[in-house]
């Protein structure tokens, strides 16, 4: 038995037992390791992921839930870097060790999808969720007002 | 069973490396020849698959340079973070001439001869804020050696004057128009002997260091391909989780592990001294068994510890144990047993996790006696030896390869993961094997900042200034489990920052060493933390007595420390400490000197509806001497804001029946999160002095600045950490 779903548009079918959590499907079967392992318990939001646009954390996330829908991960926002929130994060230079940021980006990048210039408060709303041990966050909500001023030129 | 084949060394050795900078299969394979004389790829030493001709040419242990001008830059401390990966190599260009952003980084196998850390004692060991003091001038005369020995390897071909000739831009150019990449001369260049004394830079002369400069690894980390250690992939790779005793130390007396193995996945279930490991070929798979397993533990002497019994032994021992004296002037306790107006306090610093976002991993492939290291650590040669010993092999026959650290903060110091993840490996036998703990694991077998009582009294004068003050720091020593220290003799981390710049007449500060119960280790800022805690607090506790400002108060003091005064100053009027705050809102400050930095801290805090602390604003100054990368230094102080803000305000490890009672991010340790993190002003003093360490200090100075925000807020003084609502209602 397996679960078809759409992972960055390409067609797959996970054989993991069907209540895996979808990190680890992501990880460990898929091979895409960006998707970070932090807490198990959608405490950090290292694991954000999309299903569908929206950001959900995927160590709650079973492979049963996503049959059929779109997935994507931090994977799905450019190779090259070249995603608005990409080249924002390099312009400030926002990551230190780098272990939360794919969780950050996708968190980011949801923000992003339907609020086209957040504030203050809608970022905390939206970021609060996704830990930074580092301590990055003043980097990161530059970084998100950044991007999302470039968003509103192009 | 076979050795290692040629296809599993090259993906051994192609880990960790960034992609866009992973080299052919074919230059690695090649490049292993030569790593007998210990250089770019650990690998070569156990593994000698490979005798052909390197093309990879290693003119000294700083520098390895390809035939086809290739150039890499060796990084002897792990990239957890604080931006060595960037740094380092930034020292290393600056003197060989070449387009920074050009280069390649590798992060330096083990072999603490060539790679050591002298300002902590020799070992090649990434932490105390030194990797940039201790590279300062090392690496920039190891870039000068290969530029010299460069220039000479043309000379020699061209048959002309050395004084001649020019390297540039990774190319030697001759005066009639010769020219010659570094690639195509490194083959002979690397023959010549390495000039001891080549010629270096004045700073006034550097076009790369001193400029604020984007990290290297900023691009693989914002689309995935950076490699963590978590992320390490192996042909036939396993995964592993391990069960251990829920009171650290505790050992399996018996285990039943029939169920497990029946379950999904599983490969093998193998008991190690610390544990019981499940192998799957996931991890979930692993860490789904594991649950099936039945252990009987033997808990130990560790199943007795609890919080409370561990501050009443410390706090007996600060009144009755051995102190260990640190420093001396006058007889400050004749001067303050002789005074009317005496303060005393006593504050309590609390147990902390490290709690990196990347759980401990390490993965291990043992194959014919040979061991196979690959992942995050901050320590390679203590893991090498102490896997070597553990696994009953020679030191030269384990490699260790360091991934990305998905944080460090003193945790990877520690190497019981990686100890770990070899025995299970040895048991397992020629499959890689990556260990993984769970956010449980690591929050419950961590190495903990020990928690630490500070005596303080003080005598003051006619004019409100102490007279005479004495400091005690009892807490637990880290230096003795770690590096063997024994306990009659003073540990330089529990002193750090202890002697504040005050200057006051007759001072006394010693130390008392005490075992509380749970094992410790070396967390971001150390003893800096608890020490400047104390000292901020109680300086604050004293201008608050003398009726005086507490910025006034501090300058009255600082007349003979000019550093500490500027940073005071800068941070002050930045912060506009002259005028009131918004109603409601208190600021508070702190000042200190750590890793041969100066710093100051504003906060400025109100009480949240539940009681608890809101920090609305940071301000810093720092005098870090001469900034390598000043993007990074401001990066870091702003870190070491957050760090501290956690441990001052919503942090707290406790042990109950020798339980750590925190398990995971949403108990009383918690970290602060985007909503909790305010706009941080940092004011960097432009300085010719040589560099200070720059990761750990705003740790330090950020607690006491918070905690004295909310002394003035409320007119309560909390003297224990952390400084939480139920900490103020009931100061």
């Amino acid at each position: 038995m397996s679960v078809n779903f759409q992972i960055n548009g390409k067609a797959v079918a996970a054989k993991a037992e069907p209540d895996t959590p979808m990190l680890w499907v992501i990880r460990d079967e898929l091979g895409l390791t960006g998707t970070k392992f932090g807490c198990g318990a959608a405490l950090c939001g290292a694991c954000t992921i999309h299903v569908g646009g929206q950001a959900v954390r995927s160590c709650q996330t079973p492979l049963s839930a996503v049959g059929g829908k779109k997935v994507a991960t931090i994977e799905s926002l450019s190779k090259n870097n070249s995603h608005p929130l990409q080249q924002a994060w390099i312009k400030h230079d926002v990551p230190q060790c780098g272990y939360c940021q794919s969780g950050q980006l996708m968190s980011a990048a949801a923000l992003l999808s339907t609020n086209k210039n957040p504030s203050d408060a809608d970022i905390d709303a939206a970021m609060s969720g996704n830990i930074c041990r580092c301590g990055t966050y003043p980097r990161i909500r530059a970084a998100i007002k950044d991007a999302a001023s470039s968003m509103r030129k192009a | 069973m076979t050795s290692f084949t040629k296809s599993e060394i090259a993906a051994i050795e192609s880990v960790g490396i960034p992609k866009g900078l992973k080299a052919s299969r074919r230059s690695f394979l090649k490049t292993s020849a030569i790593g007998g004389s210990g250089l770019l790829m650990s690998f070569a030493l156990p593994f000698k698959a490979a005798e052909a001709a390197g093309t990879v040419h290693t003119p000294n242990a700083w520098v390895h340079i390809a035939d086809d001008n290739t150039i890499t830059l060796i990084s002897a401390r792990s990239e957890m973070g604080q931006g060595v990966y960037t740094a380092l190599p930034m020292l290393i260009a600056e003197e060989l001439n070449v387009d920074f952003r050009k280069m390649k980084v590798a992060i330096a196998p083990p072999d603490a001869k060539v790679y050591g850390n002298p300002l902590v004692g020799g070992p090649q060991l990434t932490g105390g804020s030194t990797s940039v003091r201790d590279a300062w001038e090392k690496l920039r005369v190891g870039g000068a050696q290969v530029r010299e020995m460069l220039i000479s390897a043309a000379a020699e071909k061209w048959k002309v004057d050395r004084s001649t000739l020019k390297a540039v831009n990774g190319t030697v150019v001759g005066p009639k128009g010769q020219k010659a990449t570094y690639g195509q001369l490194a083959a002979a260049a690397s023959k010549l002997p390495v000039p001891e004394k080549p010629p270096i830079k004045d700073p006034s002369q550097f076009t790369i260091v001193g400029k604020p400069t984007r990290r290297l690894d900023t691009p693989a980390k914002v689309n995935g391909t950076a490699e963590f250690g978590i992320d390490v992939k192996l042909p036939g790779m396993v995964y592993a989780s391990l069960e251990q005793c829920p009171v650290i130390g505790g050992t399996v007396k018996s285990v039943d592990s029939s169920k497990a193995k029946s379950m999904p996945g599983v490969i093998d279930v193998v008991q190690i001294p610390d544990g019981v490991a499940v192998v799957a070929n996931t991890w979930w798979r692993a860490n789904q068994a594991r649950k099936a397993l039945a252990i009987t533990w033997d808990e130990g002497a560790g199943a007795g510890v609890n919080t409370a019994a561990m501050y009443e032994g410390t706090r007996a021992a600060s009144k009755s144990g051995t102190a260990l004296p640190l420093k001396a002037v006058g007889d400050a306790d004749a001067v303050i047993g002789a005074s009317q107006n005496v303060v005393r306090a006593e504050y309590a610093s609390q147990n902390v996790s490290h709690s990196p976002l990347e759980p401990m991993n390490f993965t291990a492939w043992f194959k014919d006696g040979k061991m196979a290291l690959i992942g995050p650590t901050q320590w390679q040669d203590a893991a090498q030896s102490a896997i070597a010993k553990a696994v009953g092999i020679k030191d030269a026959d384990v490699s260790v390869k360091t991934t990305f650290l998905g944080g460090g903060f003193g945790r990877r110091i520690d190497i019981d993961f990686i100890v770990q993840a070899a025995l299970i490996a040895k048991a397992v036998g020629g499959k890689p094997v990556k260990l993984v703990w769970s956010r449980e694991d690591d929050m419950t077998h961590d190495f903990y900042r020990p928690l630490a009582i500070h005596t303080m009294a003080a005598s003051l004068g006619a004019d409100g200034k102490p007279t005479a003050m004495t400091f005690r720091h009892t807490g637990q020593s880290i230096t003795g489990r770690v590096f063997g220290l024994p306990a009659p003799v003073q540990d330089p981390l529990m002193t750090e920052a202890a002697i504040a710049g005050y200057e006051i007449p007759a001072t006394k500060h010693d130390v008392v060493k005490h075992d509380a119960g749970v094992r410790v280790g070396y967390l971001r800022s150390v003893s800096h933390a608890v020490n400047v805690y104390a000292n901020e607090s109680f300086i604050d506790e004293l201008a608050l007595k003398a009726g005086k400002d507490p910025v006034e108060y501090r300058m009255s003091m600082l007349s003979k420390g000019p550093r500490y005064a500027n940073v005071l100053k800068l941070a002050t009027e930045k912060a506009g400490w002259s005028s009131a705050p918004a109603a409601g809102r208190a600021r508070g400050v702190a000042l200190m000197e750590g890793y041969d930095s100066y710093l100051a801290a504003v906060a400025e805090v109100s009480l949240n509806s539940d009681g608890s602390v809101k920090v609305h604003k940071l301000t810093f100054a720092a005098d870090v001497g001469y900034m390598v990368n000043p993007d990074t230094v401001e990066a870091q102080i702003t870190s070491g804001g957050v760090f501290g803000l956690g441990m001052a305000t919503m942090q707290n490890i406790t042990v109950d029946k020798g339980r750590v009672q925190q398990t995971n991010f949403n108990g009383a340790f918690q970290l602060p999160r985007m909503s909790d993190v305010p706009p941080m002003d940092v004011i960097l003093v432009k300085s010719t002095e040589k560099p200070g360490g720059i990761g750990e200090p705003s740790v330090a100075v950020t607690i006491p600045a918070i905690a004295n925000a909310v002394a003035k807020l409320t007119g309560k003084r909390v003297r224990s950490l952390p400084i939480t609502a139920d900490a103020i209602k009931s100061a």
